[in-house]
């Protein structure tokens, strides 16, 4: 019978994705490296990271369309290597580029996905009426896909992942590249699916995809996963606060930022335009006293100095970036998160 | 949907497995055809062999001396191998299709869909065999047009013309599994070039084999696309034609179970990596 893959009691009773120590490598790249989380069921995961973090290998392995070198992955309790076939039919994919033919017209995409699901042939022609009904593409239904813009095309690639009423669905950078009405268009669709009760596992590098779609995000950096929680809990982990600093002359700013340098820790960011310096920092009072103080020592005139919470954003470069300015795991003023 | 129906493949018959991994190819070849008759550049490669037919007759006919050709007539001689040669380039079609659909993102969805992993490569060559039914009808046509003749009964043209479609067919799967390996329609034109255009000259389909320098004479003779020339052209004249007819079939399914084995092994490999 199956082959049974070790740590069975490891996966929690709600897991409906489960990626347990999974390596791979390409020659000498290592893609991934001991990349390990769950996606409880009826939620949905973000999976962020910059160009090259090994987020599409994550998701082909998912998909079965690669095999992991160590490790395993399992949906709704499926090993993708020994069940892929099961697994297959219960997922839909999106992929990283966008996998409808040009050649056909939409719903000739669609009622082919259908039917290569299995479904017989008045079902996937029903199924395609309405998928394209709630993709808003009933208009450019029987026109070959050539003549889609761009989004529509990204439209109509997430809808065929949405054919079967898959109940895991995972989506390879679904709005990488569009603008923001479009992005939004995509989101919807994507939200339909959640309150449908599909489980979503989504690779972005925007962090603000993550926080609108994801209940708990997973940063993965260089093939490993570097910190996972929701969009608050990442926030803290950054290290709770940004200090920022607005000088009055565009001249200062080059000093501006060594002496914040000292203050706070990893890089100062420095916005010109803005005269704002920001830089990751510890929260409290005298922080701001001493900054204060040496501002005035140096002679730098300030407009505004204050400490803030940090955006997804810096949280995500500061999670990302190579160093290891920041001492998680310190128990400074922030609460345990996990 | 809270909760997730697996199906149990298990408890699956064999025959509902065979149904939808014909049903799933055929969805593929389906697919292909749309793609081929609205793809105007694939449908020159149907036309290019018409081309030949005029200038094999008309322009280099003229030069070849008929007293060298068997049965004299070098219409009759040439045609048929045109026939079996406008499979061939046809063939060439296979090597950019599927290049074409490694190169897009749509093999890996396909991949991840529960389909039949062979359908994307039986669907492909369903495809080609139905253009090459379509590409003979259109060059018996034309070659008749040109005052080639057939000289033997019905059931011996029925078997030439299956032995045009079937060395075809077994090019088909030379040409996918070149279109797999190089992964790039332009590179898969000329790579598929290569093995087709050799077997058409190092072959007796265009000149009788005596006119070729010695040493080749044997290849020359022997290789697939010269015994199917022989073998079609005794059917279509009503002449003794058995042993290149089994020769004939020898190759073409030697050749089509080889390469169906290369592309399939290829086509799932990246799931083996
Ligand atoms: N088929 C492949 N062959 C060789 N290297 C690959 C292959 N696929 C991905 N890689 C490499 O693995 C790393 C991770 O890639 P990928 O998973 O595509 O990242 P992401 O999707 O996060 O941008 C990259 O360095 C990439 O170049
Ligand atoms: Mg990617």
């Amino acid at each position: 019978m199956l082959k049974r893959t070790p740590f069975d009691q490891g996966d929690k009773q709600n897991s409906m994705i489960t990626a347990h120590e999974v390596d791979k490598r390409f020659g000498k790249i290592c893609a991934l490296d001991g990349v390990s989380f769950e996606v409880e069921r009826g939620t949905v995961v973000g999976l962020l990271g910059p160009n090259g973090a090994g987020k599409s290998t994550l998701i082909r392995i998912l998909t079965t369309l690669l095999k992991p070198d160590s490790g395993y992955v399992r949906v709704a309790g499926l090993d993708a290597v020994s069940d892929g076939k099961r697994l297959r039919s219960i997922i839909g994919l999106a992929g990283q580029s966008a996998a409808v033919d040009e050649l056909l017209t939409g719903r000739e995409n669609l009622e082919l996905i259908g039917l290569w699901y299995h479904m017989p042939k008045k079902e996937y022609r029903r199924r395609a009426q309405e998928t394209l009904e709630r993709l808003s593409l009933v208009g450019e239904a029987d026109r070959q896909v050539k003549t889609y813009s761009g989004g529509m095309r990204r439209r109509l690639d997430l809808g065929a992942s949405f054919i079967a009423d898959s109940p895991v669905l995972f989506l390879d950078e679904p709005t990488t590249g569009l603008d923001p009405r479009t992005r939004n268009e995509l989101w919807q669709l994507v939200e339909e699916r959640v309150a449908a009760g599909a489980t979503v596992l989504l690779t972005t590098q925007y962090m603000e995809e993550a926080e609108h779609l994801a209940d708990k995000i997973v940063v993965i950096d260089k093939g490993k996963v570097i910190v996972e929680g929701t969009s608050g809990e990442l926030k803290a982990k950054t290290g709770g606060a940004i200090l920022e600093a607005r000088v009055v002359h565009a001249a200062d700013i080059s000093r501006a930022s060594l002496l914040m340098a000292s203050l706070g820790r990893g890089e100062p960011r420095s916005d010109i335009d803005q005269r704002k310096v920001s830089i990751p920092a510890r929260e409290g009072a005298e922080l701001l006293l001493e900054a204060g103080r040496m501002f005035q020592e140096a002679g730098i005139s300030l407009e505004d100095i204050g400490i803030r919470r940090p955006t997804l954003d810096e949280a995500f470069l500061v999670l990302t970036s190579g160093t290891q300015p920041l001492d998680i795991a310190k128990p400074s003023n922030q609460e345990a998160t996990r | 949907m809270t909760d997730v129906k697996i199906p149990n493949l298990d408890a699956r018959v064999p025959h509902l497995e065979l149904y939808l991994a014909l049903r799933d190819a055929a969805g593929v070849a389906k697919r292909n055809l749309l793609r081929t008759v609205r793809t105007p550049e694939l449908l020159l490669y149907s036309i290019q062999p018409v081309m030949m037919l005029v200038i094999f007759r008309y322009i280099l006919g003229g030069a070849i001396n008929s007293a060298d050709v068997p049965g004299g007539s070098y219409v009759d001689f040439v045609v048929p191998s045109i026939f079996l040669t406008s499979g061939l380039v046809g063939a060439m079609t296979s090597a950019i299709g599927m290049a074409q659909d490694l190169k897009s993102g749509i093999v890996d969805r396909l991949r991840s869909l529960p389909m039949a992993r062979s359908a994307v490569v039986t669907g492909r060559s369903l495809t080609d065999l139905i253009r090459s039914v379509i590409g003979l009808g259109v060059m018996i046509a034309a070659g008749v047009a040109v005052g080639f003749r057939f000289h033997s009964d019905l059931g011996h043209i029925i078997l030439g013309i299956i032995l045009v479609l079937a060395l075809g067919y077994s090019f088909c799967w030379i040409n996918a599994a070149i279109g797999m390996a190089v992964k790039d329609p332009s590179s898969a034109i000329s790579a598929s070039t290569g093995p087709t255009f050799l077997l058409m000259f190092a072959s007796n389909a265009i000149v009788p084999t005596n006119t070729l320098p010695g040493w080749l004479q044997p290849i020359a003779r022997n290789q697939p696309l010269s015994v199917t020339a022989s073998a079609i052209r005794a059917l279509f004249q009503g002449e003794p034609a058995t042993h290149y007819v089994w020769l004939s079939i020898a190759w073409s399914a030697g050749i089509s179970v080889c390469f169906f084995l290369v592309s399939y092994s290829l086509y799932t490999r990246t799931v083996k990596k």
